[in-house]
């Protein structure tokens, strides 16, 4: 009996302890998400968003070629990976066969697992030393090389989720297989892999390590996409590092206006995701 | 895989009216439309075989000075031309391997927790929660890492350390709270997202029946869980280790912020060191001359590299356990 009486207090004791563990890990994300609001919320303001940043030393100033920057790299990421990445899915899915989507897949799992700053390096090699100097051209190609797979990957899983009796009433009314897939198959899944291209995105513009040495940075507006450009992540590094009060507050500013960016995009397609897959389950 | 055979691909090669492909209309559409996207999914095969071959060339110059000594070699001098990776090496496996003793445990528990003692909703929004940690851009984890963890290390946890565990080499020495311990804590953070959701999932496949068959025999709940779960579930497990060991090894931003940036090697966890993706993130833009710039190539590739069999490793050891789950049920 006392043998029996000790499991059960092994398996309380058991029980907190696993739970603690689960609570100490979803603590961290709570923890930051306060801080930055904390710290940053209040230099969120007008200048900040619509400024450009004062020289070195001088207070105030903001971030608007940063935030524009972002954007500017996320459409370049978004030209170079989406149509490939789409068009690469719609391959694996609906038109390959054994030998080629097995060597693309592994070669898109080779791809996202890569070190982001080797990502830099090779953008670097490719882009930079080509044109001569830092570019919003080779920090975009850096992104999108981290895009591609992503999006080949997504498209193709949710396009496998369509199913084979959709396909099989399309090509029995007469339509080819390209007509099928463009007008039966990618509607059905289009929710899915917009999602995806979205939360692909949502990673790669935290990114900081693969635009050091490709967009590099730039105090003021870049005119066009031919020169260096500023970023949120970069422009948090570098506040970060530096010396200066104000920097430091500009940075816990930029920090909480990315995160909120990024886990907004996360949060919502989340949601959508598990509402499609509930709506499937019950279908 | 018996997706293979469900795509119309598979299905109309075999009619007869593939044959009429070459003839135009609906035949011809269907052929352009196959090469185009059959060009688009080999961009990713090109891109990363780009990607090798210029990393391979682009570190020729240190390969053929140095060789192997590269790696083991405790000088890295740029002004003498000197590069030996050492330093790196060490700091980069030293602050894996506190963000490892640390997320292991902790990762681990809370994956046993969510899939098995935890009702299923709850469980389901503190892994939401879990996952979103993932999407936490790094550079973020930097911010917090510079201002809140290497003071609190400098001036709360350091000294605790010092006071309780100071007789061992790995906590002495003088605390600056930029050092291998605090990049190392931020780490642990950022790969046990990686840790609690493949380890659940992979708790998750394990049959219901095998849990049954323990509660059955008089088990508690959690010898069913320790003596029968886990262990179907250990090799799947062990892949999300990989995994997040592999986040780990090639993380740069927040490790960068944290560690110092010190080219030395030293026993204690207190002290600055360097990492590899560090001193590529740093020292790139500034470096001069081909045998500088090339060596840090090589870093790269060194990460890579490593990267790349932690990644292997991980998928094989996720999907033997995948199968053995459906095996036994």
């Amino acid at each position: 009996m006392n043998r029996l009486r000790w499991r059960k207090i092994v398996n309380a004791v058991m029980a907190a302890v696993t739970g603690l563990c689960a609570l100490t890990a979803v603590a961290p994300l709570l923890f930051v998400l306060g801080l930055l609001a904390v710290k940053g919320a209040s230099s969120i303001n007008w200048s900040f968003l619509t400024q450009l940043p004062k020289p070195t030393g001088e207070i105030g100033g903001g971030m608007a070629n940063a935030i524009v920057g972002s954007g500017q790299l996320l459409l370049l990421a978004a030209v170079f990976g989406v149509p490939l990445g789409v068009a690469g899915g719609i391959y694996l899915s609906e038109f390959g066969g054994w030998g080629v989507p097995f060597v693309v897949r592994y070669a898109a799992d080779l791809l996202v697992s890569v070190p982001s700053i080797v990502i830099g390096i090779f953008a670097y090699a490719v882009v930079v030393i080509r044109m001569g100097h830092f570019s919003a051209i080779a920090g975009g190609f850096a992104l999108g090389v981290m895009l591609l797979p992503i999006v080949v990957t997504n498209t193709e899983q949710f396009l496998r989720t369509v199913p084979v009796w959709l396909r099989e009433g399309s090509l029995a009314l007469g339509a080819g297989h390209w007509k099928t897939t463009i007008s039966v198959v990618v509607p059905a899944a289009m929710q899915g892999i917009l999602t995806g291209i979205l939360l692909a995105l949502a990673r790669v513009a935290g990114e900081t390590a693969p635009l050091l040495f490709t967009a590099f940075n730039n105090d003021y507006w870049a005119r066009g996409f031919g020169q260096p450009v500023s970023s949120l992540p970069v422009r948090i590094y570098e506040y970060a590092l530096s010396p200066y009060d104000d920097y430091h507050r500009q940075a816990w500013a930029a920090a909480l206006l990315l995160l909120g960016l990024v886990l907004l995009v996360n949060v919502l397609s989340r949601l959508v995701l598990a509402r499609r897959m509930a709506a499937r389950r019950i279908a | 895989m018996a997706s293979a055979d469900t795509t119309v691909g598979a299905q109309l090669r075999g009619s007869p009216r593939g044959r009429w492909k070459w003839l135009g209309g609906t035949r011809g559409v269907d052929l352009i439309a196959r090469l185009v996207t059959l060009a688009a999914a080999l961009t990713v095969l090109v891109v990363t075989v780009w990607l090798v071959v210029d990393l391979w060339q682009t570190s020729r110059l240190p390969r053929h000075q140095f060789g192997f000594k590269f790696l083991l070699d405790r000088v890295w001098d740029p002004v003498f031309g000197h590069f030996g990776a050492l330093p790196f090496v060490y700091g980069t496996l030293v602050t894996s391997a506190v963000a490892m003793a640390i997320s292991v445990p902790l990762g681990v528990g809370a994956a046993i927790f969510l899939a098995e003692l935890a009702p299923r909703n709850i469980s389901d929004v503190l892994t939401f929660f879990i996952e979103l940690l993932a999407a936490v851009p790094s550079v973020v984890f930097g911010v917090v890492g510079i201002f809140v963890v290497v003071p609190w290390v400098r001036t709360s946890f350091g000294p605790f350390l010092k006071d309780v565990l100071g007789f061992l080499p790995l906590f002495q020495g003088p605390n600056y709270g930029v050092c291998f311990l605090t990049a190392g804590l931020v780490l642990s953070i950022m790969v046990l997202p990686f840790i609690v959701s493949i380890s659940r999932e992979v708790l998750l496949s394990v049959p219901l029946e095998l849990r049954e068959g323990a509660l059955a025999l008089g088990s508690t709940k959690w010898e069913s869980v320790w003596k029968v779960v886990v262990p179907t579930a250990r090799t799947g497990i062990l892949g999300s280790i990989f995994l997040a060991l592999a986040r780990a090894l090639g993380e740069t931003m927040a490790v960068t912020m944290v560690i110092g940036n010190t080219p030395k090697i030293a026993a204690s966890l207190f002290a600055p060191g360097y990492s590899i993706a560090a001193v590529i993130a740093n020292e790139f833009t500034e470096a001069t001359g081909d045998l500088y710039l090339q060596s840090l190539v090589e870093l790269g590739l060194v990460l890579f590299g490593v990267t790349l069999v932690l990644h292997a490793v991980a998928r094989v050891l996720v999907q033997a356990t995948a199968q053995k789950a459906r095996s036994a049920a």
